[in-house]
């Protein structure tokens, strides 16, 4: 039989923690906008501990700490990762080293997980961080499937991928949409630019909408479409890539609960028997696509395509 | 830490310890010129391992001919090898590193784990510096750095001077930052926009610059919501074009920070570019250190500076994150004020004759400026032009023709000739 990766989802709310272990997520990640980018929602400390005590014995709670900080919030990270420890997480997502420094005195016993997003692109550098004292890597969306399984074959430490959901295209610190408002004289303050708005960048050349919003960490910018691997799994998991990540940002908490069930089914069904997923894996993506909202078609993402530089 | 070398003679405080001047250059020419014109430095681009595939790269062999050129101005050479590497691009690695070590290369300018540690093993005797592509913005990053061994950072391009301040008080390390030139808007290393429109890899030097495309913001998720624009008929489309970063003005203040390397971008930029802005930066520093306290701003270097911008520009995050008036939207570019016109060549002090090598149409009546390391700028107009064989022109018209012209003042090779666009 071969062997499981672990299901991680990120949650909406604190309330989506019980039905999403019952649709089979084995893993959470969480956390809250100041320490860390592109959440499916704001957990704040009190959700974080009901988090945890609602996963405990069933499934991991990550906590996100992959912003890029500026030294005015070095002085936060010291008690965060404190309180992360005595709260009793499974590990913590880093991508700058500040984080491993201040971990090293505040919380030297959580695993660190690192993730850049963009740049964890080859194993000599997973392993590296390896070194630096991370458990595990997130690899970047930009890999294709060779790269990935190459990396996994040569990683000491852990490898997360992401399977499903949208993926972030770029970050700049400048307020980019304000910026334009006020450009246009239109006050957007006023307005609001956050996430829940649903802004999106149309490009008429390619014909693609990408959404868009802006938070404390600036400007995000994210894919057109949605990766969905869910009818791929079967190279991924002949890997043994240790964590399949399926995000659920500018999802809602139903969506997010039914395709966790989906992927339950698929992950396990191929474990238990290869040729019934390969039967079924064409409805598995038929019924994937049903789940998409209207606007949101499904491709998969940089698995299979080449990019030349 | 943190202050600059200084010493006073009777009342005058004089600064010694200047920073780097950090020019780029997308070949050997660019390289010698922008030696020549007053850069303490130059970084370059190798075949492989950089960004800016496209930048016209140097051979072992061009490196180590400019390396030699530098020295005998007491300058010296780096060379990107700043991607994220994918495992593909792991082989030759050692070599490479190697070589740029062998033909006295003195750093390398890195973003990647694994050709930091590789370089400490095969060539020990390079510097290390960790590239902006690392996106540096806080102390304990830099420290962390300091840590791995690692001589200079180069700062992100989102660190204002007051973090600068702080970085240098906590950490004793060589600090590098942006002065000049084109950036991202994205945090660098963190936008992959062209490998989802185009499919080339930004990270790896393919990046086509679709942040500065236009695009039309609308509100809603379904596919239906394109009604609801949030820009007129007649708006604007929504833009996040960077205006180009330019510090002149804050010159004193990187120096009193004791900044140690003030880097000017753009290695595909031409030898006009380089030449004008190292020269600019070149006067600014010096003026500054030789007299701190009686220091302004001259009108003409500002001036100087638009002879060679092909974008408007501003000081980005120097002291607050920018507005949207430091971005452009609708027209992403504009003209700069002046044309390169020609390459001075030789010049006969005898008979006053320039020997030129033309880069832009001339023709006789034209007010041209000369300038250059061992002139001040001057205008005069063009007299009669001959060719290489004595046979008058009507106008210079070929790229890197020969031409002579008499010039009254005294030119020497490597001064450059421009003219103001009309
Ligand atoms: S698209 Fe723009 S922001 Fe992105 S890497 Fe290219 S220049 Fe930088």
């Amino acid at each position: 039989m071969t062997v499981k990766p672990e299901l991680l989802v990120t949650p909406r709310s604190a309330e989506d923690i019980v039905p999403l272990i019952e649709a089979g997520a084995d893993a959470f990640l969480i956390g809250e906008e100041t320490y860390g980018l592109r959440l499916a929602g704001e957990f704040s400390r009190a959700d974080i501990e009901t988090a945890v005590k609602e996963a405990q014995g069933k499934a991991k709670v990550y906590v996100a700490m992959n912003a890029l900080f500026h030294n005015e919030k070095l002085p936060l990270l010291h008690d965060y990762l404190a309180f992360l420890g005595n709260t009793g997480v499974d590990g913590v997502v880093f991508g700058d080293p500040a984080v491993i420094m201040a971990a090293r005195e505040a919380a030297p016993d959580l695993p660190l997980h690192w993730s850049t997003e963009t740049t964890g692109t080859n194993w000599y550098t997973v392993n590296y961080w390896g070194r630096k004292g991370a458990a595990r890597a997130v690899l970047a969306r930009e890999l294709n499937l060779d790269a990935v399984v190459e990396i996994k074959e040569n990683a000491d430490i852990a490898v997360e991928i992401q399977v499903h959901g949208m993926t972030c295209m770029f970050q700049s610190k400048r307020t980019l949409l304000g910026n334009y408002m006020e450009f246009q004289g239109k006050n957007l303050k006023v307005e609001g630019r956050s996430k829940d708005r649903t802004l999106f960048l149309h490009d008429p050349e390619r014909d693609y909408d990408y959404p868009v919003w802006e938070d404390e960490n600036g400007t995000h910018i994210m894919s057109p479409k949605d990766v969905c691997m869910i009818d791929e799994l079967d190279e991924l998991m002949d890997a043994e890539i240790d964590s399949f990540k399926i995000d659920g940002i500018l999802k809602s908490s139903e969506y997010l609960t039914q395709m966790t069930r989906l992927y339950r089914e698929a992950v396990d069904l191929y474990a238990q028997n290869e040729d019934s997923y390969f039967d079924k894996k064409e409805e598995f993506l038929e019924r994937a696509k049903a789940l998409q909202p209207e606007s949101r078609s499904v491709d998969t993402g940089f698995f299979f395509k080449e990019t030349v530089y | 830490m943190g202050q600059p070398a200084e010493r006073t003679s009777g009342e005058k405080r004089i600064i010694t310890k200047k920073p780097e001047l950090l020019a780029p250059a997308g070949n050997l020419e660019k390289l010698k010129i922008a030696v020549h014109y007053g850069a303490d430095a130059v970084f370059i681009g190798g075949r492989d391992f950089g960004l800016r595939s496209n930048a016209g790269n140097f051979s072992i062999d061009q490196m180590e001919e400019g390396v030699n050129f530098a020295k005998k101005y007491g300058a010296c050479i780096y060379v990107t090898t700043n991607i994220f590497a994918h495992n593909e691009n792991m082989d030759g690695l050692e070599e490479y590193l190697q070589e740029l070590q062998r033909v006295g290369i003195k750093g390398i300018i890195v973003a990647d784990p694994l050709i930091i540690e590789t370089c400490k093993r095969a060539a020990p005797k390079l510097e290390i510096h960790l590239s902006t592509q690392q996106s540096l913005t806080n102390w304990q990053a830099v420290k962390f750095w300091k840590e791995e061994g690692l001589e200079r950072v180069v700062l992100a391009r989102e660190v204002g001077l007051q973090e600068m301040l702080e970085m240098k008080k906590n950490v004793d390390i060589e600090i590098e930052t942006f002065i000049h030139g084109a950036m991202c808007i994205a945090y660098s290393g963190r936008c992959v926009l062209s490998n989802h429109m185009t499919a080339r890899d930004s990270n790896r030097g393919g990046c086509c610059q679709s942040c500065r495309w236009d695009y039309h913001l609308y509100e809603g998720s379904e596919a239906s919501s394109r009604e609801n624009a949030l820009f007129g008929e007649d708006d604007s489309p929504f833009a996040m074009s960077p205006k180009d970063l330019n510090l002149i003005e804050s010159i004193p203040k990187l120096v009193e920070a004791g900044i140690d390397s003030l880097k000017i971008e753009g290695r595909m930029k031409s030898i006009h570019y380089v030449a004008t802005v190292v020269s600019v930066y070149r006067k600014v520093i010096d003026a500054y250190c030789a007299d701190p306290d009686n220091f302004k701003i001259k009108q003409e270097w500002l001036t100087e500076l638009a002879k060679c911008a092909n974008r408007p520009a501003a000081p980005a995050f120097f002291e607050n994150v920018p507005g949207y008036k430091e971005q452009l939207f609708e027209n992403h570019s504009h003209q700069a004020s002046h044309d390169f016109s020609g390459l001075v060549l030789d010049y006969d002090r005898e008979t006053k004759m320039v020997t030129l090598q033309q880069r832009n149409f001339f023709r006789p009546g034209d007010t041209v400026e000369f300038f250059g390391p061992e002139i001040d700028n001057f205008s005069q107009k063009v007299d009669k032009v001959w060719d290489e064989k004595g046979r008058e022109l009507d106008a210079a018209r070929h790229p890197l023709q020969i031409v002579r012209f008499k010039v009254d003042r005294h030119l020497y090779p490597d001064n450059m000739m421009r003219k103001g666009v009309s």
